[in-house]
């Protein structure tokens, strides 16, 4: 028994260095004065860079999937991949953290990150509605407050609140419907329940109705549409960093906790009417909405926050495709999706936080006469935007042409030319932006942009990331699929 | 392990953009430097590549193969062929008289040259893909060098309406083509993107039926077919005029190279079902494209135009699945590449000049700019298809295949020569002769530079009009594979 005690300790090794990692954040914030406070940011990446380290070298999955900890959790791929998602994304949201004005000197916003992060860790692990829904609510609660950092902002307080009522909401929704789940079924534990749903003993229409509940929580994670609307303004409101943290590594933990939950509930089958069909109906419903919806609504912003905003409600669309798809490949080029998505969204809120500085100001219009003033930024935002686009070398090419292409594996033809349609709609936007960028003049053209050296390290990161991932594909392909795999 | 030369040809602009782009802005000696250097140096390679291609061997030459994502099936797969030599030489001198056009590029030189360089890779890749992935991949990076340098250099007036418009509508062209490819992919069953594979696969009648047009149209937009053509004119009057080149040039060859190798090689049965509407919108292309440039009033609208003429002959001698046709529709992709470059080129010269494209405030030219002069009209003697130039040696097979596939398409598109000989004299007889307006007195003749271009390509036209065979037996090699796949047709 010992043996098993230690693999499961070490299992979860990764969350348990996360909570050492904030002990230390929190103490050095008390006995450090202000001045050295701000290497947190720093300690933090490094921390994160660590305890990447440390589950690479301890915690991987090399036995196949296992239930540990009584079925709360589920140690497989899945849960590893996700894991290093979301611990790359704390460290480069620290590090654009560490030099923004009113984050750099506080301890507590970086152990509420990690924190959040701890929660979106087990979220990608749990195998026990009851374990998911504390791990939601773990990773929410962190990041309400973070939204709402700037206590002396009005905006800032007010995207807070706003978070916090929306979220409370979708997860009471969330909530119930992992009740009637509980009620047909008698177990929390997923994939006893996805074994018992199978049987088909539960009505059809009792599990769609069960499905809907719950995707109301998953879709606010992922800001989907109808789920939305918290987005644009809490996005706009709260301080850059955090936009670029919810929108990226919060997201990615919805859809790992929505890959998990439904694959394990509604896999595939060839019966009809089956779970799985209605299934698929409603998430490709979602991606149908949210894209449009994302898009259209982009066209008419002026601030690039919200513009930015809008389009991650259309980038979740796109990856609903993979996940309507509901196959090995739609599942993996999903997974493919959040890494691009990750890095190259995180790049581009990271560009919003530098250009606001020196700016002062997230309008479109700021943004004229960008590449005169610092043409490496301006080609990173040009990065960026092709990637958020999908062109090629860029890693939004790969991910999208293969959510589009698991689609047309699964015969979904039609939702893949609405995702091609629609990635024209976004081209038209994100060129805008580039044309602001690189034609319109500002009379400050002469004066550069300032450019601490944390934030060139982190958006030098994030940029060769979005690169690599855009012409070297194999390896992180590699690594997509075997967390898809470990999912079916 | 043989020299690796496609790739050579394909990464030199890559790298030599990605090195401009670290320079400082302000050493616009080295930067235009290396842009010519690096577009020597791949005319030099490309021009070997065309010496060494062996045509009586034929097939796929060169080809090198490394695995990319061998999971999907995808792999790095560089070949050429009797049809796409001919094209690679194509984009290598067009983008060196590019080069060598933008000499005096005054405004932020860095970025010009290097998304010059950027969109010269595109080309080359697409040329020498023998991967349909990989296709995509490199058809799918010229969208922001195109789009970036029409807004940033373009014609101030137009430059943002007509840079959007090109980009939209190639890239919708594009996604939908990739959809088709996609299908292709998954529909084959040989989970590869190798297209030397799919030739192969076997794809079932009422399949090929459905999914040519995907593919075909999706590409043939960058074509400049109608009704899809009309971004063409407007995207080349408001690109600069290196870009004009390329896009005229090279871009819209990349086009209808894509449709022949993806759609009409890869889905054979689907393009003899359709052959009829291309046939049909190639001669539209031809016809409408010479009435629209005849009474266009500027100069530079008229050669864009006139684009979409050329392109229609491109397209009917594809459909028309036959020898002559197919053999015509390569070769004109090289002639009218060079002499629509030709033509953007010394269209910018004037403008550069006079300032004005307005053809009734122009004249008398000749005596200003006499190689420019000189240069159009050989450019105007090709697009006529005058025997002695290159256009009549492309122009004739085409003739010859559309009235065996349907002499109807040959009289109309006769005709559609005949118009573009009536606006060519116009344009000449109204810019390069007659009186000289008082505000052009002062107008200098042409640099150097734009000299060895005109030179280069003037001498490539009327030496492949005296020695067509130069052209003619290579990609007459590439056209037997295609019709060995149309069933020996």
């Amino acid at each position: 028994m010992s043996g098993d005690n230690t693999n499961m300790i070490l299992a979860i090794l990764p969350e348990i260095s996360l909570l050492v990692l904030t002990a230390v954040v929190m103490v050095l914030d008390l006995v450090w004065c202000s001045e050295r406070r701000r290497l947190l940011g720093w300690i933090t990446a490094a921390g994160a860079l660590v305890i990447i380290g440390v589950s690479v070298a301890f915690s991987r999955p090399v036995n196949g999937p296992v239930l540990i900890w009584g079925g709360m959790l589920r140690f497989d791929d899945s849960t590893f991949i996700f894991r290093m998602i979301f611990l790359a994304g704390a460290a480069l949201t620290a590090l654009f953290a560490s030099e923004t004005e009113n984050l750099t000197h506080h301890g507590e916003f970086y152990a509420l990150m990690l924190v959040s992060t701890l929660g979106m860790d087990l979220m990608a692990s749990a195998a026990d509605l009851i374990m998911l829904y504390l791990a939601v609510e773990t990773t929410s609660i962190a990041l309400y407050v973070m939204a709402g950092f700037f206590t002396h902002d009005q905006k800032s307080v007010e995207s807070g609140l706003k978070y916090i009522l929306f979220g409370a909401m979708t997860s009471a929704v969330m909530l119930y419907g992992f009740s009637l789940l509980y009620g047909f079924t008698g177990t929390t534990q997923i994939y006893q329940l996805g074994n018992l749903l199978l049987t088909g003993k539960v009505p059809l229409f009792a599990q769609v109705m069960a499905i809907m509940l719950v995707l109301v929580g998953f879709g606010f994670k992922i800001s989907a549409v109808p789920f939305h609307f918290w987005a644009p303004d809490v996005y706009e409101g709260s301080p850059t960093p955090v936009a670029g943290f919810l929108s990226t590594t919060s997201k990615a933990a919805g859809f790992a906790v929505l890959l998990r939950v439904m694959i394990a509930m509604f896999p595939p089958q060839a019966v009809s009417p089956s779970p799985s069909q209605a299934f698929t109906v409603i998430v490709a419903t979602l991606a149908v909405v949210s894209m449009f919806v994302g898009n259209l609504l982009a066209l008419a912003q002026r601030n690039i926050k919200r513009l930015l905003a809008y389009s991650s409600i259309a980038q979740a669309g796109y990856i609903l495709i993979g996940v309507a798809a509901n196959s090995a490949l739609g599942t993996s080029s999903a997974v493919y999706y959040l890494m691009a998505y990750l890095l190259t969204n995180l790049a581009a809120f990271g560009i919003v936080t530098i250009v606001g500085k020196t700016v002062g100001s997230d309008e479109l219009s700021a943004y004229a006469g960008l590449s005169r003033r610092s043409p490496g930024l301006a080609l990173a935002l040009l990065v960026c935007l092709l990637s958020l686009g999908g062109i090629p070398p860029f890693a939004g090419f790969f991910a999208k042409v293969w959510v589009f292409g698991a689609a047309v594996q699964s015969g979904l033809v039609w939702l893949a030319l609405l995702g091609f349609i629609n990635s024209m709609i976004a081209l038209y936007y994100y060129l805008v932006v580039l044309k602001v960028v690189y034609l319109y003049r500002s009379e400050e053209d002469s004066k550069p942009v300032a450019m601490p050296v944390t934030w060139k390290v982190a958006l030098i990161v994030c940029i060769a990331g979005v690169v690599v991932l855009g012409t070297i594909f194999s390896p992180w392909y590699g690594a997509a699929s075997s967390a898809a795999a470990a999912l079916f | 392990m043989q020299f690796p030369l496609l790739s050579v040809i394909i990464f030199i602009p890559l790298l030599a953009g990605l090195a401009i782009l670290l320079f400082p802005a302000e050493r616009r000696e080295w930067i235009r430097g290396t842009a010519l250097g690096a577009a020597s140096l791949t005319i030099l390679l490309s021009f070997i590549l065309y010496l060494s291609y062996d045509s009586p061997v034929a097939g796929y030459q060169f080809v090198e193969e490394l695995p990319w994502v061998p999971s999907l099936g995808i792999s790095y797969h560089m070949g050429v062929d009797g049809i796409s030599v001919p094209l690679v030489l194509l984009a290598g001198i067009v983008l060196f008289c590019g080069v060598l056009i933008s000499w005096n590029v005054e405004e932020r030189p860095r970025e010009f040259f290097a998304f010059l360089l950027f969109l010269a890779t595109s080309v080359f890749g697409v040329f020498c893909s023998l991967d349909l992935f990989q296709l995509f991949f490199f058809f799918e990076l010229a969208v922001f060098p195109k789009y970036l340098m029409i807004i940033n250099w373009g014609y101030p007036k137009t430059r943002e309406y007509g840079g959007m418009k090109l980009t939209l509508y190639l890239f919708i062209g594009s996604m939908i083509s990739l959809l088709g490819a996609l299908a292709i992919y998954f529909g084959s069953g040989a989970h590869t993107f190798d297209l030397m594979a799919l030739e192969k696969a076997g794809f079932s009648i009422e399949f090929q039926r459905m999914w040519f047009p995907v593919v075909f149209f999706g590409f043939a937009v960058l074509g400049g077919i109608f009704p899809f053509h009309s971004w063409a004119p407007d995207g080349h009057v408001a690109a600069p005029t290196a870009i004009s080149m390329i896009l005229a040039g090279v871009e819209m060859k990349v086009g209808a190279f894509a449709a022949l190798r993806v759609a009409i090689m890869l889905l054979p049965q689907g393009a003899q079902y359709w052959a009829w509407l291309i046939l049909g919108l190639g001669t539209v292309n031809v016809v409408y494209g010479a009435l629209i440039a005849m009474v266009q009033t500027d100069f530079k609208y008229v050669i864009g135009f006139s684009s979409v003429s050329h392109m229609g002959l491109v397209l009917i001698g594809f459909a028309t699945l036959s020898k002559e046709g197919l053999l015509g529709a390569g070769m004109q992709m090289f002639s009218h590449g060079v002499m629509t470059a030709l033509f953007f080129s010394i269209v910018g010269m004037v403008y550069d000049r006079a300032h004005t494209r307005d053809i009734p405030k122009l004249g008398g030219l000749f005596q200003k700019m006499p190689w420019a002069a000189i240069g159009f009209i050989v450019g105007g003697l090709v697009s006529m298809g005058m025997p002695g130039f290159s256009g009549f040696v492309a122009e004739f097979p085409v003739f010859m295949g559309a009235w065996r596939a349907a002499p109807w398409v040959a009289i109309i598109a006769i005709l559609g020569i005949l118009i573009t000989a009536a606006y060519i004299f116009l344009v000449i007889r109204r810019v390069f002769f007659g009186e000289t307006p008082s505000e052009l007195l002062r107008v200098e003749d042409i640099t150097v530079m734009d000299k060895i271009a005109i030179g280069l390509l003037v001498a490539t036209m009327v030496g492949l009009g005296v020695f067509p065979s130069l052209l003619s037996t290579m990609v007459q090699t590439g056209v037997n594979h295609v019709l060995s796949l149309l069933g020996g047709a």
